[in-house]
């Protein structure tokens, strides 16, 4: 789960990093209130789970209140890759000297969360790391001890020459992976983080990702989800615990199990169709999640056929047969649908199927070039 | 012969009388997996199916049965104590079903098993099977067949779609392993190449990767300094779009790395012929001059 700017520097702040003023804006009055309590220039940045918010359009210097108020107004219900902006943060200008950046991340390979610190801050840091690997200094933590203060300050090192602003940076790193393994995260990032002309170190930008395993035992992480900022269809899904993901094709797709519904939509395109979406119903069979399933393939109008492919372990074909029938029952389908399940309950799932005037495959490969030559009869 | 699970494999069942464990416990058993014990605190004294002890802890499970593996059903939030569990209780090898264990839990569970030599597979996995011999997780038994070809997976009906391509066309198996699908996770492609290639009953390898991460192309890489019999690969995630965590929690593109592409590109250059869908992988082993 992804935080916003606004609510990452939230946990920052809580943690004791020293992070300027700011606030979070919904109305353009909001914004313009926020601005003249700062007094003189503000930057009005959209909060919205999308990177190159700044190339969008949604980051705005304003020189006044009124000024922000006008950027809020234009920021404010903007799209940026799909999601619409609700939220501004209203920040004072800062005045900067120098922008680092510092991330505490999972790393997979060593198996071990891993801070990351640059004196090139301010751009995106897998540029640097492609561009200038020099620039980019990495250090394994050992989760059972956390970030040791030596360690933070061979870091602080890395970046700054004074004393002062070493010692500041290193406080701010080991407070950094503190906040990171108190919200779960599987990122938390600095970027940048600057120093002042007086010589302060300042966290201007925060980003942090929470591990969804997470969200269970850290109820005050999960209550910042925000949903008004994400995807219905996809929102709908995770409530009734299927994992859904939209894509742009006319193959709607329900399969049990991750791995076999990406090799699924794979194949729709190795057979000359294009996914409608990723739709992963989960390894438990439950017949109401097979209804809310099809909802949603059947909202998108891009859709021009509906593929089923169950392979049945955990997951029952039967019931996987009852939850189609069902959702069938409620609202007839205008388009095509291809089942193949095989596996447990196979022969019980046909039968239901064929009473209510389906038929079934059992073969993986004809039932997806079948559903994609529906699909392309439709288009 | 076989990898990591076999007829010596005596098994206990971590979370035994809760939904999945109890139905899974069955299965394994009518499979002729040698289930020796069951653990739910509270639950001590009390017989399973009526021949499998149920204890409270662990400690005791082992001491009394002399179990080697344990398998893990328990909810996700404990299953990180359930491994450290099984460890300090002396098993070998710990083979946890459970989805959604949190990643840092991971971080800290590794180093613990590592010190005390403990072998992992999973966390949000199938677990393994060497058919004819044993079971320890959710593979089902009915699609698998004796025979010589190993199988490695991240995936759970992605593998059984494989398994069941292989069996239907006359090759069976002498293992396989589902890996599981997190970012974290205690055995891992490299592990399971080693054993395979020092498994004298495996002829041929299948490996069953897919987006994130760079497991496929590391194994790739010691493949082709280490592993003499031939491999065919698959990666599912060809068409998935990047940034977007496609149900596994491993599963995701991040920036460029971890596409489907280019850990494809990376077994071709290992030599690994690749499959483009999962019915193909009889084909390359007929092409590979492995018998079925």
């Amino acid at each position: 789960m992804n935080l916003h700017e606004y609510q990452a520097r939230a946990l920052l702040q809580a943690a004791g990093i020293p992070v300027p003023d700011g606030d979070v804006a919904a109305t353009p009055a909001e914004a313009e209130a926020i601005a003249k309590r700062f007094g003189g220039g503000v930057v009005v940045k959209a909060q919205v789970h999308a990177g190159g918010r700044g190339k969008a359009g949604g980051v705005k210097l304003a020189k006044d209140a009124a000024e922000a108020r006008a950027h809020a107004e234009k920021i404010l219900g903007m799209t940026i890759k799909g999601l619409t902006v609700e939220k501004v943060l209203v920040v004072p200008t800062a005045d900067i000297a120098s922008e680092s950046y510092v991330g505490v991340i999972l790393d997979r390979a060593s198996q071990r969360p891993v801070l990351m610190v640059s004196p090139a801050g301010g751009i995106d840091i897998e540029e640097v790391a492609a561009t200038t690997p020099g620039k980019i200094m990495k250090l394994g933590v050992d989760p059972r001890f956390g970030l040791l203060p030596h360690q933070a300050m061979q870091l602080g090192f890395f970046l700054y020459d004074e004393l002062p602003q070493v010692r500041a940076a290193a406080a701010i790193m080991r407070q950094l992976y503190d906040a990171f393994v108190r919200a779960g995260g599987s990122l938390a990032e600095i970027n940048p983080l600057i120093t002042t002309p007086d010589g302060a170190v300042l966290a201007l930008d925060a980003k942090i990702v929470v591990d969804d395993n997470e969200l269970d035992r850290r109820p005050g992480i999960a209550a910042l989800r925000d949903t008004a900022s994400e995807n219905p269809a996809e929102v709908k899904a995770r409530e009734a615990g299927l994992t859904f993901i939209k894509l742009d094709g006319s193959v709607g797709c329900c399969v049990n199990g991750a791995g076999l519904a990406m090799a699924t939509m794979d194949l729709v395109k190795y057979y000359g169709g294009e996914p409608a979406n990723f739709l992963d119903i989960g390894g438990s069979s439950n017949p109401e999640k097979v209804v809310v399933a099809l909802e949603i393939i059947t909202a998108d109008p891009r859709v021009k056929a509906i593929l089923f492919n169950i392979f049945g372990g955990i997951t029952r074909c039967d019931d996987v047969a009852n939850g189609i029938v069902t959702a069938t029952g409620r609202t007839k389908l205008a388009v095509p649908i291809v089942i193949r399940l095989t596996g447990t309950n196979e022969e019980l799932a046909v039968k239901i199927l064929e009473r209510a005037g389906f038929s079934a495959l059992t073969d993986m490969d004809e039932a997806v070039k079948r559903a994609v030559e529906l699909a392309g009869r439709a288009a | 012969m076989s990898i990591f699970i076999d007829r010596a494999t005596k098994l206990v069942v971590q979370g035994i009388t809760g939904r999945d464990g109890s139905f899974h416990t069955k299965q394994m058993l009518e499979y002729g997996t040698h289930v020796v014990a069951g653990v739910t605190p509270g639950k001590g004294g009390q017989t399973f199916a009526d021949k499998v002890p149920v204890f409270d802890t662990m400690a005791e499970a082992v001491a009394a049965t002399g179990a080697n593996t344990s398998v893990v059903y328990v909810p996700s939030r404990f299953a990180a104590d359930a491994v450290y569990e099984a460890a300090d209780a002396g098993v070998r090898l710990i083979v946890c079903i459970s989805e959604g264990v949190p990643v840092l839990d991971m971080t800290r569970v590794m180093p613990y098993l590592r010190e005390r030599k403990v072998r992992l597979i999973g966390p949000n996995c199938p677990g393994a099977i060497s058919p004819g011999r044993c079971k320890v997780g959710i593979i089902p038994g009915s699609i698998c067949r004796e025979g010589t070809v190993g199988v490695v997976s991240r995936s759970g009906t992605l593998t059984y779609e494989v398994i069941h391509q292989l069996t239907r066309a006359g090759y069976g198996q002498s293992s396989c392993i589902g890996i599981g699908g997190d970012p974290i996770i205690g055995t891992n492609f490299i592990d399971c190449l080693a054993a395979f290639e020092a498994d004298p009953d495996t002829k041929a390898i299948v490996m069953i990767g897919e987006i994130g991460g760079t497991d496929e192309q590391q194994a790739a890489e010691y493949a082709a300094a280490h592993v003499t019999k031939p491999i065919v690969g698959f990666i599912a995630g060809q068409t998935a779009p990047p940034g977007r965590r496609m149900g596994h929690a491993g599963a995701i593109i991040s920036g460029a790395s971890g596409t489907a592409a280019e850990k494809m590109a990376a077994f071709t250059r290992a030599g690994i012929a690749v499959m483009k869908r999962p019915a193909d992988v009889v084909s390359l082993l007929k092409e590979r001059r492995v018998a079925a």
